[in-house]
């Protein structure tokens, strides 16, 4: 069957599909030719599998991520529920205020919920959130791990926050919502991992 | 308008001359001398002496190769940051006495913009590009957006570089160590696994660094080593790029800093480029590698949008960060 391209990220492209009559999504992952096999084989198996194993353990959690129905490790494939919404990124700057802050503190009580249960997103940005029924439901985790330690928690929440001062510049500030609905959900010291992220921030270049 | 601009963040004292013609930049002369430890890495202090013994000739000579006299410069541009204190302070100094002397105007400019504009400058065809900058300290992703340049990833620890340094030095290689891990590198054939650590557009090489110390101390060939670093750490820099290139929709990268004489770095970009139907630029090696000529394209550029600076302003900045800068002469 002809196969619809959605998107070609840098890692990955995802198709429009069908599967057991129903549309769904795959996302293949490109063999990158600048790699040596050795260390691109190894990646794409390794991240097909982590990536749908955290998907389907979000789930579980309450958070809303697609639904997965199949994986295919040797070619790099998932295939999952077709969310037909928009993504943050192109919503976030023309809401008002208030939506705003209500979409990215929704944002933070998601990451929390991932976070009480050791899921770290890894790429938490807002190309990687989709807006549908009034829901956030997070996609992509293909740099995702399980982690317990507070230091992969703020490293998840700082590339949020870079995220915030690249792509929504005007709205930066954003990102303090996120954080007050981390706080509200966040089992553990959410200040500390405030600390952790200030931390981060300070051990980069220049700082 | 003829703009001299003198470069000395790290272990390169630069200074080159350029004019600009029909919005390109054309390089006078640009002359550098590089400082050589005998031992170790770069010690701060005797590099700045380094700089101080030879920044004198180096402007004379470089003046003298562009074929023009002291009076027909309109400008002195000179490296602010980020950098190394006592290097820094150095060329901001010969700067100041020379603005003085000629009575011409200065301008401190920011290293690491400096690095992506000489590319736009020189390379034909080069307009809007993603900028992996690989230097000893440095190692950034760079690219305009929302009226900055932002940096949409680096390193987390250490330098590209400063990680190559840093192993050649545990393996007895003399500084600069890139190109000599080069040379054992494409003698390696056995791929060793190596962490590959990637955080969003974030990357890391310290761990890295550690396994392959420890590779080394367990009896594994060097060739095998070198080639299993470059390899990885290669590979992570060339991914974390094209991340950017597909977060900001980017069609062009450009390469930058020391490292990118790297002949297996620039494979390796050059293929992820035209996997992805974009284009890929390296600038010729003299303004590639940290050099006068690029300060004072930069120099030149604020300039000319209007930005002044007076002597007192002229304060060195070694955390100078690149999205610091305001991006005036960009619409």
């Amino acid at each position: 069957m002809v196969k619809k391209i959605l998107y070609r990220g840098a890692e990955a492209e995802i198709f429009l599909s069908k599967y057991m009559g129903k549309t769904v999504v795959q996302k293949r992952r490109i063999k990158k030719v600048y790699r040596i096999g050795e260390i691109d084989e190894i990646l794409i198996a390794s991240r097909t599998k982590e990536e749908a194993k955290l998907i389907a353990e979000s789930r579980t959690h309450g958070v809303s991520v697609p639904i997965i129905y199949d994986v295919d490790l040797a070619r790099g494939i998932i295939t999952m529920e077709y969310l037909a919404g928009k993504r943050v990124k192109d919503i976030l700057n023309s809401l008002d205020e208030t939506e705003r802050k209500l979409i990215c503190q929704k944002i933070g009580e998601n990451i929390a919920h991932l976070h009480n249960n050791d899921i770290i997103h890894g790429d938490i940005t807002t190309s990687n959130m989709i807006y549908l029924d009034n829901r956030i439901h997070f996609i992509d985790f293909g740099l995702g791990c399980k982690n317990g330690e507070m230091e992969a928690k703020g490293v998840d929440l700082h590339v949020l926050m870079e995220a915030f001062e690249s792509t929504h510049s005007k709205y930066s500030h954003c990102f303090m919502y996120v954080f007050e609905g981390y706080k509200k959900q966040f089992h553990g010291d959410a200040s500390a991992v405030m600390k952790k992220i200030d931390d981060i921030v300070r051990r980069g270049r220049y700082r | 308008m003829i703009c001299l601009g003198i470069e000395g963040t790290a272990h390169s004292i630069g200074v080159g001359l350029i004019k600009d013609v029909n919005k390109t930049c054309k390089v006078l002369s640009n002359l550098i001398k590089t400082y050589q430890p005998k031992k170790g890495g770069i010690h701060p202090r005797e590099a700045a002496n380094h700089h101080a013994a030879y920044i004198a000739d180096l402007i004379r000579d470089s003046v003298q190769k562009a074929k023009v006299d002291f009076g027909d410069i309109d400008l002195i541009a000179f490296s602010q940051g980020p950098g190394l204190g006592p290097c820094l302070r150095t060329a901001a100094t010969a700067a100041r006495a020379l603005a003085l002397t000629l009575q011409k105007p200065i301008m401190g400019v920011n290293h690491c913009v400096a690095h992506l504009e000489i590319g736009r400058g020189t390379v034909r065809g080069c307009t809007d590009p993603v900028l992996l900058y690989v230097s000893g300290a440095n190692t950034q992703v760079i690219a305009f957006a929302e009226g900055k340049y932002r940096v949409f990833g680096e390193t987390l620890d250490i330098g590209i570089g400063n990680c190559l340094d840093k192993f050649g030095r545990a393996i007895d290689l003399e500084f600069p160590c890139g190109p000599k891990i080069e040379a054992l590198a494409k003698k390696g054939v056995h791929y060793l696994p190596l962490p590959y650590s990637i955080k969003g557009m974030d990357i890391a090489f310290s761990g890295l660094l550690t396994a392959a110390e420890s590779y080394v101390s367990k009896g594994q060939s060097l060739e095998d080593v070198c080639y299993s670093i470059q390899e990885t750490t290669f590979a992570m820099l060339t991914e974390v790029t094209e991340r950017a290139m597909a977060h900001t929709e980017k069609q062009e990268v450009l390469l930058g800093g020391g490292v990118a004489s790297n002949r297996r770095l620039r494979e390796m970009v050059q293929i992820m480029a035209t996997d992805r139907g974009a284009k890929f630029f390296v600038p010729s090696r003299d303004v590639c590698v940290d050099n006068g000529a690029m300060i004072a394209w930069l120099g030149f550029l604020m300039y000319q949008n209007g930005q002044r600076m007076n002597i007192d302003e002229s304060v060195i900045d070694q955390r100078f960060r690149t999205d610091m800068v305001e991006v005036c002469w960009r619409g």
